[in-house]
Parts: C-alpha cells; structure tokens; sequence
C-alpha cells in the first residue's frame, strides 16, 4: 500500500512518499509526512511494518543528528547508508527485526554529486539512480528505467515523478491520493508542490 | 538462497585464475540494480566471491575485510589463499545453527616454496564445508547451468587471453538460461604482475 519514489538528477534527489496512514480498510490520516530529514543534506523515505517505521526512523534521525553534534560536520550519504544497513542487518536476526524498507538520498557536500540508495528491511544496501518501494514500484521502476536521465533538469525529474505517480494513480487498486515530495540539493532540502 | 539471484564462478588456468559473476540484484523477479558487485579483493592476489542473500554479501564482506585485517596486522604478511579459505570456512561454521545465506568462491594464486605461483581456488557450502577443486567452482542461482557449460568449455593450462574467453562464455551463457541471474558481468583475471577486470556486454533481459 505505501508507495514511495526517488530518483537523482543534476545536483539533486527528488524523494516522494504517499501520505497515507491506512489500517485495513480505513484511512486513518491523509497527510503523514513518511520522509525524515536526518541531516541538512540528507532525505530517508520509510515504509514497512506500522510502529517499526516510525521508531526505526526516529531512532536513525537521532543518531545521525548525535554523530553531526559530537563531531560538528554531518555523516555524508553513503556513511549514512552503511551505519543505517548495519542497524537493519543486526536487527534482522535479533529477537524482534525491524520490518522497515527506505529510500536514503542525500547531497554529498565534499564530492559534490547526489546519492540515492535502496535499502530494504534484510539490509540490502545498493546505491542506484532511481528506486521505489511498494506496489507502485512495479508501475514507477519500468518508467523510470525508459525516462530517467541522470543528468536531468529539476524540472524534467519533477515531471518524471509526476509521471510515476500518475501511473500509480491510474493503475493501482489503491490509490495513495497524495504525494509529500521533498528535493536535496547543495543548498539543503525543500519541500515541493506537484 | 534464491531471493536476491546471483551467480559466481572460478576457474583455474596456466600460471592465472579468473573469477567472475553477474552483476543483477532483485527482489525476487523484480529486478532492482544491474550493477550489485558480488566479487572483492581480500589481498592483490585472492579474490572472493560471494553469492547469495544481498545483506549477508555485504554483511560477511565487511567481516573477512575485518579478520584479514587483523591477520595482516598480527602476521606482519598477506595473507595466503589456502589460509584465507580455511578463515571463510570458520567464519561460517560459528555460524552453524543460525548461517549466512551465502555459498563462497575464492580464487587466487598461491606463493610456491622456490618463489612463483600456483593458481587456488576454492568454494564453500554455506556452513563452511570447503570444496578445493583443481578445475572450476561454481555457486549461486545458476549453479547447475554453470556447472555445464564449464565442464564443456574447460580445458587445462588455458592463458590468461584464453581463460578469459572461457570463463566469460561459460558465465554468459549460463546465466542466459536463469531469471535470476544476468543483468551484466564482471570478469577478474589474476596473473602473477596484474589483475585484469572487465565488464561484459550481456544480454540484459
């Protein structure tokens, strides 16, 4: 049911995620914010299991602000995903796993280049150009791998998420309704409309 | 075993060995990146291989890199090939009851009393039974096919240049004939001055 998307382009990552809490049937909340901001340049998606998402993500988002703190300059991306997986594949074979797939993209500042990385709930970690979690990633994936272009305008990866999430919309029996898409750049992270 | 996909492959040649694998990772049939490396260097002249669950390769790569470490430290020298499968072969045994979805292959040449090199290879099962075999391993979702065409295509005493179009025709064709296999390969040759990698242009469906 959770749908979410990324991709990278030139000097950024667009990160969208539906916004919808459901249990069963019944949409508890339509506008749930499902991406953290772990770091001035870093964006981390969840999904999975209800409860485990949320403290999983929370308890990533304070540990990376904790390392910011203590050594006063921010984990860069594939820091970020290493310590990350290495949380998730403890996890897996302890008592409880955590049962949380993420989309991690960030603006790394010292190498001036954008990174994306999927992560699933196991601790598989691969960096990729563009990904996607849940039903709609049977639908986004295939578009993007037709229309993704790493080098690519602000402008034209927008329009090829509006793509995917047009296509969701049409072809998924559930349809997530509305999308929170948030862009990372050099400059940081804002909030945009779609 | 078979969730993520992926195959390995080593083969001995004259004075050199090759190892090579593809380079797909899934989620079952959806595939999700044609670029997951699955082979790494543990010293300038071992390689390992590391088929399987995508979480543990990354999990038990980051262990060996750990132990070698410590070896390399300890021992004041490069750690050996037959030593380095025996250290993988006890890595996954403490892990007997609870074990990495993985099935090594290591490939490397081993430095011979008067001073040259002997081409090593080796595989294990995923609880750490080791397997040295004088002509080629195999492991990983296409292993039966593997296992064909190598037994086809291998001969002994093969060059470098040669080993390499062996191998490469062994895996391509191969992982033609599995789902979860393909999307790419990556082929290491290691001879006594050089390592050669090459990416091959497969079929990518």
């Amino acid at each position: 049911m959770e749908t979410s998307f990324a991709l990278t382009g030139k000097g950024y990552v667009i990160v969208a995620a539906d916004t919808t809490a459901a249990r069963s049937i019944v949409k508890m909340q339509i506008d749930q914010d499902k991406i953290k901001e772990l770091s001035p340049h870093l964006l981390m998606a969840y999904s999975g299991e209800p409860g485990d998402t949320v403290q999983f993500a929370e308890y990533v988002e304070r540990n990376i602000r904790l390392y910011q703190i203590r050594n006063l300059y921010p984990l860069r991306p594939a820091a970020a995903a290493s310590w990350i997986r290495r949380s998730l594949a403890e996890s897996l074979r302890s008592r409880n796993p955590y049962s949380v797939n993420l989309l991690l993209g960030g603006y790394d500042a010292s190498s001036h280049t954008p990174n994306l990385y999927w992560i699933d709930y196991l601790g598989t970690v691969v960096e990729v150009p563009f990904a996607a979690h849940g039903y709609g990633s049977y639908f986004a994936l295939s578009l993007l791998d037709r229309y993704h272009d790493p080098e690519a305008s602000l402008e034209e990866g927008l329009a090829n998420l509006k793509r995917c999430i047009d296509e969701v919309a049409k072809r998924l029996v559930v349809n997530p309704g509305k999308y929170k898409v948030k862009v990372v750049d050099k400059d940081g992270i804002r909030e945009v409309e779609i | 075993m078979e969730y993520n996909g992926g195959s390995v492959i080593a083969m001995v040649g004259k004075d050199c060995v090759a190892i090579a694998s593809d380079l797909r990772l899934g989620s079952q049939a959806l595939g999700i990146s044609s670029n997951f490396q699955r082979i790494f260097p543990v010293t300038d002249r071992v390689y390992v291989g590391l088929p399987g669950l995508a979480t543990d390769v990354t999990t038990l790569r980051e262990r060996f890199r750990y132990r070698v470490n410590m070896y390399t430290i300890k021992e004041e020298r490069e750690i050996e090939p037959e030593t380095f499968a025996h250290l993988v072969s006890s890595t996954l045994y403490q892990h007997r009851f609870g074990p990495y979805f993985i099935e090594p292959v290591m490939a490397g040449l081993s430095k011979t009393p008067s001073g040259g090199f002997k081409p090593f290879i080796a595989a294990t099962d995923l609880i750490g039974c080791l397997n040295f075999a004088k002509d080629f391993v195999v492991a990983g979702t296409a292993s039966a096919k593997l296992f064909g065409v190598a037994e086809g295509l291998w001969e002994p005493d093969l060059e470098a240049e040669d080993l390499f179009e062996t191998i490469s025709q062994t895996l391509l064709n191969a992982v033609d004939r599995d789902a979860y296999s393909g999307w790419g390969a990556i082929v290491h040759v290691i001879t006594k001055d050089k390592i050669i990698t090459r990416t091959l242009k497969g079929r990518m469906d």
